[in-house]
């Protein structure tokens, strides 16, 4: 034990001692912390790029899912779109055929009137052609009658009961 | 944790294709080292022992003076004697009553006296430390074998010195220009600090954060990380065949443990230190038991810290030494390769050893953090 101490050399203790600590603070200085400071900084950085792909991944799917909402949407809007048009469609045919049969029944009301109001004015015309047919014969025979009394009181008789007739 | 396996191939290649030169380079230089330093002052012994038991000796004491520091830098040496030494020599830095600042290639590998401002010093054999003698350089020994001569303080730039010096500088290099790329290249790391991205994030993350807590690690990462690179490039470099031993030595292990220790004892909450004078939820004869048990925990913690990195780095040394010594004691056609073999694979192992020492002692100083900077309370834990 003793000779194993006594190999310590003193001097290359303090030697080695100072050289050791001027050593750990040059490199202290010119090599650990930038080496360690930059390892840090990579190793954030990848973290960060990490994050930041992953963000981007979440972010292109929500895009995404948007544009599915989107697309289904529109796709709806134009379904209901279409649908209505077709109703306004229908609406406007079946409105348009409702007008056009009251139109026509319309139109056939008022030449029914026309004609019925027609068929009246020809008749009274005709009545009145008639009456003053019969008027102008009556005289013609009333002249002819009156020729004679005998006949006359027949006529006037006759005329009496066709009156009554009438 | 992520490896690229390609470093690791090459440094295996490394080590493959220097195996035989340090082995080469061990057997001849145990002769040099050895055989001088008998003569001088073993020579009665000498005479005694045949040419094996030399060889041994010899090789026993290659492996010693290996595992201890030096005062300069010697790689290999060739020739017949080994008289050619690759090396050079350090400079030597001693507090003496004043500063003695010379170099080492005055002691001509320890043979010499070296002479500085009118004192003498002699590098021991024995311990391969500097003591101040006499002019003929005696140096004496009491009864147990221990050295009685003055020792001065020695700051030299020994070989541990100056490869921690190396660790450090590649430290910086290597972590100031990754953490310049993430400015250049917009937060990617480049360049060779590349592949230790990965480590310091998973110390951060499997070490600091689960032991310290989300709260307080940031104020502990610049010494739980320097400390980690720091002993592993050490402990590589021990197993290069340059043959330094940095972290098998117990100055540089104490240094970092009494740091560990330090910085937990002084960023330590109130919390910590009730749990240790006060520790909730037992007896009250029992607190004042286990007050002094705890309180003498503070400071076997960090010891632990330094034995363990100590004693796992040189038994390593000793082994892989041993086993390469091995090698030239079989001297055999069987012996030899499989001494290689077992030598090679436990360098493998001592390649993991280097990674997982630095593991520990990070993550128990993290642990140790952890206690002191805990703030919640919770009774049941304990």
């Amino acid at each position: 034990m003793e000779e194993l101490f006594g190999h310590i050399s003193l001097g290359l203790f303090i030697l080695q001692t100072i050289l050791f600590i001027a050593l750990i603070f040059l490199l202290k200085k010119f090599a650990w912390k930038p080496i360690l400071d930059a390892v840090n900084e990579r190793e954030q950085g990848i973290k960060d790029a990490l994050k930041s792909a992953e963000n981007a991944k979440k972010e292109m799917q929500n895009l995404k899912s948007d544009n599915e909402k989107l697309l289904a949407d529109a796709r709806a809007e134009r379904d209901a779109m279409l649908k209505e048009a077709r109703e306004i469609k229908e609406k406007m045919i079946n409105d348009a055929k409702a007008e056009a049969t009251a139109a026509g029944e319309k139109m056939i009301e008022q030449a029914k009137a026309a004609i019925e109001s027609e068929k009246n004015a020809a008749m009274a015309d005709l009545k009145m052609q008639v009456s003053s047919l019969s008027l102008e014969i009556a005289e013609k025979v009333l002249r002819d009658e009156l020729s004679n009394k005998d006949s006359q009181t027949k006529l006037v008789e006759k005329m009496v009961d066709d009156a009554k007739l009438n | 944790m992520v490896f690229s396996k390609k470093p690791f191939e090459y440094l295996f290649v490394v080590l493959v294709a220097f195996f035989s030169l340090t082995s080469n380079a061990n057997s001849t230089n145990t002769i040099e080292v050895t055989k001088k330093g008998n003569t001088v002052e073993n020579n009665s012994e000498m005479k005694v022992l045949s040419k094996d038991e030399k060889k041994d000796e010899e090789r026993k004491e290659f492996i010693q003076h290996h595992l201890l520091d030096s005062h300069d830098f010697h790689i290999f040496s060739y020739g017949k004697n080994a008289e050619h030494n690759v090396g050079f020599p350090l400079p030597v830095i001693l507090w003496d009553n004043g500063l003695h600042v010379f170099s080492s290639s005055k002691f001509e590998h320890g043979e010499k006296v070296a002479e500085d401002g009118g004192n003498y010093y002699k590098i021991s054999h024995h311990d391969g430390k500097i003591y101040k003698t006499d002019s003929n350089g005696k140096i004496t020994e009491n009864t147990k074998g221990k050295i009685q001569n003055e020792k001065p303080l020695d700051f030299s730039i020994t070989k541990s010195f100056f490869m921690i010096f190396i660790v450090s500088v590649l430290m910086f290099l290597l972590f100031a220009g990754l953490g310049k790329s993430y400015k250049k290249n917009g937060s990617i790391a480049k360049g060779v600090g590349r592949f230790f991205e990965p480590i310091i994030i998973y110390i951060r993350d499997e070490i600091a954060i689960p032991n310290i807590g989300e709260a307080h690690y940031r104020k502990y990462m610049s010494f739980l990380l320097t400390i980690f690179f720091f002993i592993w490039f050490s402990n590589i470099f021990g197993l290069t065949p340059l043959g330094v031993n940095i972290t098998g030595n117990l100055a540089i292990t104490g240094a970092l443990a009494l740091m560990t220790y330090f910085i937990t004892t002084f960023t330590a909450k109130k919390y910590y230190w009730k749990h240790i004078f006060w520790m909730p939820g037992v007896p009250v004869l029992m607190k004042f038991v286990l007050a002094p048990i705890e309180l003498l925990g503070t400071i076997i913690k960090p010891f632990s810290l330094m034995i363990r990195l100590y004693a796992n780095m040189l038994a390593g040394h000793v082994v892989l030494m041993s086993l390469i010594a091995l090698m030239y004691k079989a001297d055999s056609v069987v012996g030899s390769p499989l001494a290689f073999l077992l030598s090679f694979v436990l360098t493998l192992l001592e390649v993991l050893v280097a990674l997982l020492q630095a593991y520990i002692f990070t993550m128990l100083a993290a642990l140790y953090f952890g206690a002191a900077s805990e703030e919640h309370h919770h009774e049941e834990a304990h």
